[in-house]
């Protein structure tokens, strides 16, 4: 046997600092380990990061089409954040999304002669309601029947997905377009007419879209709540402690089925701002490809679950989702997106234990043991709490 | 019963056994990791590397078939356990959230992820397969009637996986590693005591976990689709992970459960293909999907709603705290 130990002591503090250099270093090593996939496959890295750089911030009018990939994927990334936050899986941002396309695509078509921000606003109710809908579904089974939220969320996706494709390419429903040449050729939606479209906002030369205004709004709103209020001191206490939740008479049913109608009806809403803002259509192979519900979760995952991260870490998610369409083909496959994605989660996600561990290396019989029996108390314990938060039964 | 009705039965048996292997590769790889206490939601992400690993060496390998086609499940199977070794690796030694780590390996190797990739930059989405596995006329019983063209005109695979369902049985109920394994999955700390090695029973069940994913994959294109087309597991991997929940745990049960969806999974092809067209696809493709969340339901309420069989320390970190 080699007489060398490596293991993980629990840190007596937790600085600040750690928790900046931590989260750095993971992203620089991601960075290393993506280029090295990149060079393997025949791909120069410093050439392909330029490229992402300039297809995002750089080029003319890239930096419209960067808010443009972020939009969506802040309102999955907040769907995701606040469920994650109590430890509600909810996977299904994906399916709210699509499901909040299609009844703001519907109200947008029904409602198409009425006053334009009347539209707009319908749109976005009926989004966020459809999407909160859907999200009720696995929030009830979850809640009431202790159903594993993680598959049922996600299996959900699966049926709203051929739903869409149902009502575009294999019914007459009131959302296809039955008249125009184009589709007859091809199955397609029909289009908004002009009411629907939401307005941007022009900024010098880069549009800023109504959906990304809302959004961050709401990461606002998702900030105070979670921060400076009973309904999200009670979240809080239910992610981090979910036996003393119950002890302090929380009801936990209802909090589980209000969070998971919350979660789906901000991913509804993105669903809406998909077709307002940009598609003006129901688009089922466009929303299918963008993944943006599972993109989200990376999104979450990178900004903690903390709404106001999620803002950063959707804008440089969206950068490399922008790169993936403006640089699509050989140079840049569709593939490589998430493959970075991946690696820099699995990146920050590995890195923090060195947040409140420190690694130990040193020879097995050595004499640790002294310094560790007076460090029992004080900070120390709070970050060995902190992990057995994550000991919380998994459930369902 | 009418000779017609005999032969819609038996062909739905058929192709459920056809579309259900995979997820009975799957689910034992997930069973196995589980057991040992490490919930892995990256199944679909190592069933696509799989699959993509296994096409992409059964067309560049030259040499009798059966070879091609032995080294081709073999490589999707390596692919596979190095895609569970990251979610090993995270989840095992840096502790992190399981949850987290499986679906970001979903992300990382999945549909827009290594796999499509790999896909893309082997350029193997224009090509036709060379190799596929064809069924074996086993022991010249498969004109037998109703039990000869089920149990005995199969695949290599299927014949494989039966083994595996039965070495499983054996593995986790009569041998000593086995105990050990389940001691592991539901209390670490008196498995630790007993001088059992947590860790290593983790890595190894995950790595086995990762290595049957990858085979489930394989089947894919290797004898299912026999090509590569990006995502083409379609969801077979989230369903083996239900599969492992309303099997309880058990080898035996994840055989008749993966039938059974096997069956949902191959309903509608079956139907298309003899022109029943009176309802729409979409719905034939979401069944195994609705179905799967009805039996969670199901397997969720009453008095199973104890959980019968599932490990205790099921997606708990283990770390040993001295002093």
């Amino acid at each position: 046997m080699i007489p060398i130990s490596v293991r993980f002591e629990p840190r007596e503090r937790l600085s600040r600092w750690t928790n900046v250099w931590v989260p750095f270093f993971a992203i620089v090593l991601a960075l290393v380990i993506a280029g090295i996939v990149l060079a393997v496959s025949g791909h120069n890295p410093i050439t392909t990061y330029q490229q992402i750089i300039e297809a995002a911030f750089t080029q003319p009018g890239a930096f419209t089409q960067t808010l443009v990939s972020t939009t969506p994927l802040l309102y999955t990334g907040l769907a995701a954040s606040i469920a994650f936050r109590m430890r509600i899986w909810n996977i299904g941002a994906e399916g709210q999304l699509y499901l909040g396309s299609i009844a703001a695509a519907g109200v947008g078509l029904y409602l198409q002669n009425l006053p334009a921000p009347v539209v707009v606003i319908a749109m976005m109710a009926g989004g966020a309601v459809a999407g909160s809908l859907w999200a009720a579904i696995p929030g009830a089974l979850r809640a009431y029947l202790n159903t594993n939220e993680i598959l049922t969320s996600l299996f959900l996706n699966y049926i709203a997905d051929y739903l869409m494709y149902y009502l575009i390419f294999d019914s007459t429903s009131f959302w296809r377009d039955l008249t125009s040449p184009a589709a007859r050729v091809f199955p397609q939606g029909k289009f908004l007419p002009a009411s629907g479209n939401w307005p941007a906002l022009s900024i010098g030369s880069v549009t800023v879209p109504l959906g990304l205004i809302l959004a961050i709004v709401l990461a606002g709103l998702l900030w105070g709540m979670i921060r400076g209020t009973r309904y999200g001191f009670e979240m809080r206490v239910m992610g981090d402690a979910p036996r003393a939740a119950k002890h302090a008479g929380m009801n936990i049913r209802r909090k589980i089925l209000s969070i998971m109608l919350l979660s789906g009806a901000v991913a509804g809403l993105g669903g809406a701002s998909q077709v307002g803002d940009f598609r003006h259509v129901l688009d089922p192979r466009g929303l299918e490809q963008a993944q943006f519900g599972y993109t989200g979760i990376v999104v979450a995952a990178l900004a903690r679950y903390n709404p106001i991260s999620a803002v950063v870490a959707a804008l440089g998610i969206g950068v490399l989702t922008n790169a993936g369409l403006a640089l699509q083909g050989p140079n840049f496959p569709i593939g490589l997106t998430g493959t970075m994605e991946g690696i820099l989660l699995f990146c920050v996600l590995g890195s923090e234990i060195f947040v409140r561990y420190r690694l130990r290396i040193g020879r097995t019989s050595g004499p640790v043991a002294p310094r560790r029996a007076e460090a029992a108390p004080g900070p120390a314990r709070t970050a060995a709490e902190i992990a057995s938060t994550e000991r919380r039964e998994l459930a369902s | 019963m009418s000779g017609i009705n005999a032969n819609l039965g038996i062909s739905i048996i058929v192709s459920a056994i056809l579309y259900g292997t995979p997820l009975l590769f799957a689910g034992l790889g997930e069973l196995f990791a589980e057991r040992s206490g490490i919930l892995n939601l990256g199944v679909e992400g190592m069933m696509l590397m799989g699959a993509v690993s296994a096409f992409w060496t059964s067309q560049k390998m030259s040499g009798p078939s059966w070879l091609v086609l032995l080294v081709a499940v073999l490589a999707g199977a390596l692919a596979g356990a190095l895609m569970s070794l990251i979610h090993a690796f995270l989840s095992i030694t840096l502790r992190a959230n399981q949850i987290v780590s499986g679906l970001t390996l979903t992300i990382f190797a999945g549909l827009i992820g290594m796999s499509s990739y790999l896909g893309s930059v082997l350029s193997l989405g224009d090509q036709a397969g060379r190799h596929s596995f064809s069924d074996i006329n086993l022991f010249g019983l498969k004109d037998v009637p109703i039990v000869g063209p089920i149990l005995f005109h199969e695949s290599a695979l299927v014949y494989a996986s039966w083994l595996f369902v039965i070495l499983s049985l054996v593995y986790l109920y009569r041998t000593r590693t086995g105990l050990h394994l389940r001691a592991v999955g539901e209390s670490p700390r008196a498995a630790d005591a007993m001088g059992v090695n947590v860790t290593r029973y983790r890595y190894i069940h995950t790595l086995l976990g990762g290595a049957l994913a990858g085979v489930g994959g394989a089947m894919f294109t290797l004898q299912i689709a026999t090509n590569w087309i990006d995502g083409l597991t379609a969801g077979a991997g989230w369903i083996a992970i239900a599969l492992v929940i309303f099997a309880f745990w058990r080898p035996d049960l994840l055989l008749v459960g993966a039938y059974l969806f096997g069956a949902f999974l191959g309903l509608g092809y079956d139907l298309q293909a003899r022109g029943f067209t009176a309802i729409p696809t979409e719905f034939w493709s979401a069944l195994p999907f609705i179905m799967t969340i009805v039996a969670l339901v199901v397997a969720s309420t009453g008095s199973m709603r104890r959980r019968l069989g599932a490990p205790a320390a099921l997606g708990l970190p283990y770390a040993r705290e001295e002093g």
